[in-house]
């Protein structure tokens, strides 16, 4: 089939899916007002019965905890892939020679990026813990601070410490942490069942509204979350990382 | 509907064009980011900052470092493709 | 209205540009594109007229708030989307290296 009959028959059925498409949210309801009883009960339930603020981050930790169990697992497999995939490309006494090669030759960035990368790191990091921990309280919770604290390594690699990349991030340390949160979060579903209660069930104790630990299994789901999603995207952002190592090493 | 949103909308919506349109990956790089931001500002108006802390997050950190590192690896390919292409000559 | 149609036409341009692509990261990025019409309609859908966003920390418990399920649906979805374009830029990368293009209309042949 050639590109033309491609762009064609491509062209034609993009046009019947978008009437489709176009008819179908013609159906939907008025904009402004969510029917249906859910959208009302859920916020009022985390507040009222869980003391939860931050009603989104309980409803993905609590209410619809299950998806978000698999959503985590997608996450796992996912780094575990793209690993896998890179891994093909390189063995492992190359990347230590790559790394040597590069701290031996010198930082080839500016002065004022390296400065700062190094002032901007400590804050990152203590700004993606606030993130996590705090889940249940402010706009938040594991998956935004995890990445958060994935992008502080990303800073020691922009700032061109690449040896010190090397040293942070021993990999199996960051396989080993990535495998933890996702087994935490599944133990801790479980741990209703330990309890006499449905799985996935809010077993600990509720606490006030407004302090740290409200919410029950709320923030520590949150914390397995953070812990898994920062080891999985800092493995990602690792093995492409390492990909650049080589290529420097070629490119004299 | 706010003013405001009718404008992120119409941001949006241009961004994602022109982010489709641009056929160079490097260029289109930076039209995807222009859409994460975009869309972080569109999920504030509409009143999810969960979502458009996600959103910043992720569009500025991950996704471009991720592309551009690709695309590098990319070029390393073809140029040491090119340059024993050149020795056997 | 108009935050329904926005959905539509990021999905359709995705989509074109799934269809029309010349270079595999390009394609990857188009993918973005139609990742973003979904998390646009999820929000159009939960949006209620003068709602306040749904965190109680300083609002009176009373308050009209916006749906956060779906917003709960769509944080997720946004970091794990992530993830899997990087594995799909890993696979372009290792197309790229066995193949020696990234052009997708020439890696159409399998070979063994």
């Amino acid at each position: 089939m050639s590109r033309r009959t491609r762009l064609v028959l491509g062209l034609g059925s993009l046009a019947g899916l978008g009437a489709l498409l176009v008819w179908a949210v013609g159906g939907l309801p008025a904009f402004g007002h969510p029917r249906g009883p859910y959208a009302d009960l859920a916020p009022r339930i985390m507040l009222d019965e869980r003391h939860v603020a931050n009603a989104v981050t309980g409803i993905t930790f609590d209410l619809r905890g299950f998806d978000t169990l698999g959503e985590e697992l997608i996450l796992f497999v996912a780094a575990l892939g793209a690993a896998v995939l890179l891994r093909a490309l390189r063995t492992e006494g190359t990347i230590k020679a790559a790394a040597a090669y590069e701290e031996r030759r010198g930082p080839g960035t500016a002065d004022a990026l390296r400065a700062l990368g190094a002032v901007l790191v400590g804050p990152t990091l203590l700004l993606g813990i606030y993130v996590v921990v705090h889940g249940a309280l402010t706009p938040g919770g594991g998956f935004q601070g995890g990445v958060l604290l994935a992008g502080a390594l990303l800073l020691v690699y922009a700032a061109g410490q690449v040896a010190a990349v090397e040293r942070v991030r021993p990999v199996s340390l960051v396989e080993v942490a990535d495998a933890l949160g996702a087994a935490a979060y599944t133990l801790v579903a479980l741990a209703g069942l330990v309890f006499g209660v449905a799985v996935m069930d809010n077993v600990l104790p509720y606490g006030t509204t407004g302090s740290l630990l409200s919410g029950g299994t709320v923030p520590v789901l949150s914390v397995a979350v953070g812990v898994e999603v920062t080891a999985g995207v800092t493995l990602i952002l690792s093995e492409f990382v390492d990909q650049m190592l080589l290529r420097s090493r070629r490119e004299d | 509907m706010t003013a405001l949103q009718t404008v992120c909308l119409l941001a949006v919506a241009v961004a994602g064009t022109a982010t489709v349109l641009t056929r160079d990956p490097l260029r289109q790089a930076v039209a995807s980011g222009s859409l994460g931001l975009a869309l972080s500002v569109l999920f504030l108006a509409f009143g999810a900052p969960d979502v458009a802390l996600s959103q910043i997050v992720v569009a500025g950190v991950a996704v471009p470092v991720m592309v551009l590192l690709a695309l590098a690896k990319i070029r390393t390919v073809d140029r040491a493709a090119a340059r024993d292409d050149a020795e056997e000559q | 209205m108009l935050a329904y149609l926005v959905a539509v036409w990021l999905l359709l341009a995705g989509l074109y540009g799934v269809i029309t692509s010349r270079h595999l990261v390009h394609l990857v990025l188009c993918l973005g594109v139609m990742q973003a019409s979904t998390y646009v309609l999820l929000l159009a859908i939960g949006w209620r007229d003068g709602g306040a966003a749904p965190i109680y920390a300083d609002i009176p418990p009373n308050t009209p708030v916006v749906d956060p399920v779906v917003q709960a649906l769509t944080l997720t979805d946004v970091v794990v989307e992530a993830t899997v374009v990087a594995v799909l830029l890993a696979l372009t990368v290792q197309a790229h290296k066995r193949f020696g293009t990234s052009d997708p209309d020439a890696l159409g042949a399998l070979r063994g």
